[in-house]
């Protein structure tokens, strides 16, 4: 009897664990077939493309496989300063927006806990903008800059600044659009992890002889760590590769081109889609290289 | 902010102390004193307004009304950081980013104090934790967590510490073991300790002076022994340990003791040990004071006896046997007796007599009008915890 009982659970013991991976499996598929499908073959194509040559004879636009490795020798010595410019911008703009939205998600998720009523308001205030399409937004954020808009004759009126000054077209300008754009991209993440964030640490603190300023560099701050690593990385990540922001017909000019503008012209000017791909790709594996640096050194690092 | 290891303990005054919360008045009119070096335990059911107490000691609420001094120095506007004072959680609110021993750590380093490190490896040993020390918090027992607040507050050597209800999640030999290490810290250095229990045996035998908490108020505030002696309401006579209590009028006020006619037993409570000398009262006496006889005995001046009553439950409790005896007119009647022999002295269903020595009774403050006071109203724990901790206290008691 006591051996029959062994035998019968041994093979369910068994099965239990090979029966779970089966199902994890197949709620996997959907997944995995939408990335195979629209990233890894997008990718594949565009590695493809990256290494294409002109096909001989032939007029503007038309290429042919080969192994071209030459491209991106032509774009590292053509673009790398918008390459750099970009890389720039994107942590110029990120740190702007980090700067601005962890108070304000503070204040959202921590303060105005007590007043649920007004936590959700703020909340929708924060997303709002996104109901106005993305490009309007900039555009109007460009008259409003303009060298006869409100802001810049005003300062003009009151001498701060010269009569010949302007702001659309520089650099500023261009980082003032990206940080604003994706303010939201910063806030909602941060203000998760306040939101959760138990005060009772933050008393714990205080109890132990630590200021207010102390105490957030050591508990608040390290606690609502995972929030601003993925807001950062929400913000950082699209900003690389904006295209509007810094474009002519936005807040840029040609001073102020970021790679998301050269790839651009490239495809859709040029018809030079091999260089357009190598750009991507380099922008790809830079962009990769910086978050992977950027998610280690802020996992590990003792932020206390 | 307090630099350094206290060098003594300080002393701590509380001024007409009101906590109001939206809607709830938590603390009421609250006057205390702990004189420095004193271990001081402050018992009461759950809601009354322990850790409320203390969170406004620590500085992390505000009073309503009154003033807090510790040492001497007015301290009701200081902020939470600048106060000599340390609290171990009742919720231990440890750093769940930080490891064992940097949380240990952490008030050590922040006053600057030499080697915080080696410090804090020794505040675990004498916890017993040095083995985890590279852990994080919630890697660790909620016993070994409690520890660690324990350890975390007490390497500080504050002028005051206090506990709130720091060993609750332990077993009973740690909890005694961690006892001893807790007044042998503060006798050592003369600390002041606030301690908040549930554990009435715990604050009997820890503390110098218990103070027991009802609705915000204390209620009555003294040495252990005097505490248990002398109960001077219904709320502690019932809180700490049980009680006998009978209601009746006073019929005769002497000079040495008052006679009181219970539904027409007399009994005599000696002056000085009643709060009450006229009128109607609330009288009593501890089970443990009370014999049990088989036959009526003779009465003799400087005893109470009351009964023939029935006995209606025996219960062993290795020690002590309890019984239950249903005393016509009076309602039942609990007696504790030592195990001198094998076996209950007396069956279930036997008719039996109660005496006990007139000094061991106490006459009440309370008015018998007012009813029972001793049911806590409000709760800061759930229905379920409160129902274990009721029944491990009930566990512990038997
Ligand atoms: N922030 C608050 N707002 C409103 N009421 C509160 C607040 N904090 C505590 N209270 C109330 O104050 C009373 C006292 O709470 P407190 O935490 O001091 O109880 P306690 O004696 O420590 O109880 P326990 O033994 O269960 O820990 C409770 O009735 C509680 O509901
Ligand atoms: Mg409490």
């Amino acid at each position: 009897m006591a051996f029959g009982a062994f035998a019968t659970s041994a093979p369910v013991v068994e099965s239990a664990p090979r029966r779970r991976s089966k199902v994890a499996l197949l709620l996997l598929l959907p997944g995995i077939a939408y990335l195979a499908l629209f990233f890894l073959v997008p990718l594949v194509s565009l590695v493809l493309t990256s290494f294409q040559a002109k096909t001989p004879g032939t007029d503007i636009g038309v290429y042919e496989y080969a192994f071209k490795i030459e491209n991106y020798g032509f774009v590292f010595s053509t673009y790398s300063e918008h390459m750099l410019r970009s890389l720039l911008y994107a942590v110029v703009a990120t740190a702007l927006a980090l700067l601005f939205s962890y108070p304000l998600a503070y204040f959202i998720g921590v303060t105005l806990r007590k007043f649920p009523l007004l936590q959700a308001l703020s909340l929708t205030l924060v997303i709002a903008p996104f109901f106005i399409s993305f490009l309007l937004r900039t555009l109007a954020w460009k008259q409003i800059l303009s060298d006869e808009g409100p802001v810049i004759s005003t300062l003009k009126a009151l001498s701060l600044l010269g009569s010949d000054a302007h702001f659309t077209g520089t650099p500023g300008a261009v980082i003032f659009g990206l940080a604003y754009n994706f303010i939201p991209f910063m806030t909602l993440p941060i203000y998760t992890s306040l939101e959760k964030l138990d005060l009772r640490y933050v008393e714990a603190g205080s109890d132990l002889y630590a200021s207010p300023v102390r105490t957030f560099l050591s508990v608040t701050l390290p606690l609502s760590a995972p929030g601003v690593i993925s807001g950062t990385l929400l913000t950082f990540i699209p900003i690389s590769g904006d295209f509007v922001n810094a474009s002519n017909a936005f807040l840029g000019s040609s001073e102020t081109a970021m790679v998301g503008n050269v790839i651009e012209s490239q495809f859709f000017t040029s018809q030079n889609y091999p260089i357009a791909a190598a750009l991507s790709i380099i922008l790809m594996a830079a962009i990769l290289i910086l978050v992977s640096i950027y998610v280690r050194k802020s996992g590990t690092e003792d932020l206390v | 902010m307090a630099g350094g290891f206290a060098e003594a303990g300080a002393d701590l005054e509380l001024v007409g102390i009101t906590k109001r919360f939206p809607g709830f008045t938590a603390i009421e009119e609250l006057n205390l004193t702990i004189p420095a070096g004193s271990f001081f335990a402050l018992l009461g059911p759950s809601g009354c307004g322990k850790t409320t107490t203390l969170r406004l000691v620590a500085g992390l609420e505000d009073p309503t009304a009154g003033r807090i001094l510790i040492g001497g120095k007015d301290v009701t506007t200081t902020k939470p950081y600048q106060r000599p004072v340390n609290t171990v959680f009742q919720s231990y609110a440890l750093f769940p980013h930080m490891t064992v021993l940097e949380n240990v750590a952490f008030g050590l380093k922040r006053r600057r104090i030499a080697d915080p490190l080696g410090k804090a490896h020794e505040a675990l040993r004498l916890v017993e934790l040095d083995h985890v020390a590279q852990r994080k918090p919630a890697q660790l027992s909620g016993g070994q967590q409690q520890r660690v607040a324990l350890a975390r507050a007490v390497v500080n050597r504050p002028a005051l510490l206090l506990l709130d209800e720091p060993l609750g999640a332990l077993d009973l030999k740690l909890r005694r073991q961690m006892q001893i290490e807790l007044k042998d810290i503060q006798s050592d250095v003369g600390l002041t300790f606030l301690h908040v229990t549930h554990d009435q045996e715990e604050a009997m035998t820890m503390a110098d002076t218990v103070a027991v908490m009802n609705k915000g108020q204390i209620e009555q505030m003294g040495a252990p022994e005097e505490l248990y002696e002398l109960p001077k309401t219904a709320f502690v006579a019932n809180f700490l340990g049980q009680s006998n209590l009978f209601t009746g009028t006073v019929t005769n006020s002497g000079k040495e003791s008052i006679i009181v006619d219970v539904a027409g037993t007399k009994i005599e409570v000696p002056r000085e040990r009643a709060q009450r000398h006229a009128g109607e009262v609330t009288i009593g006496v501890r089970p443990e004071k009370l014999m049990l006889h088989t036959s009526a005995p003779k009465p003799t001046p400087g005893t109470n006896v009351i009964g023939p009553g029935r006995v209606n439950d025996v219960s062993f409790s290795g020690v002590s046997t309890q019984y239950s005896v249903t005393v016509p007119k009076l309602g039942n009647v609990i007696v504790f007796a030592q195990n001198m022999v094998f076996g209950p002295v007396v069956n279930d269903g036997a008719e039996v007599w109660l005496a006990w020595t007139v000094d061991h009774g106490f006459g009440l403050l309370d008015d018998p009008a007012d009813g029972p006071r001793f049911e806590p109203d409000t709760d800061t724990k759930s229905i379920a915890v409160q129902r274990r901790e009721k029944l491990e206290e009930e566990l512990e008691e038997a």
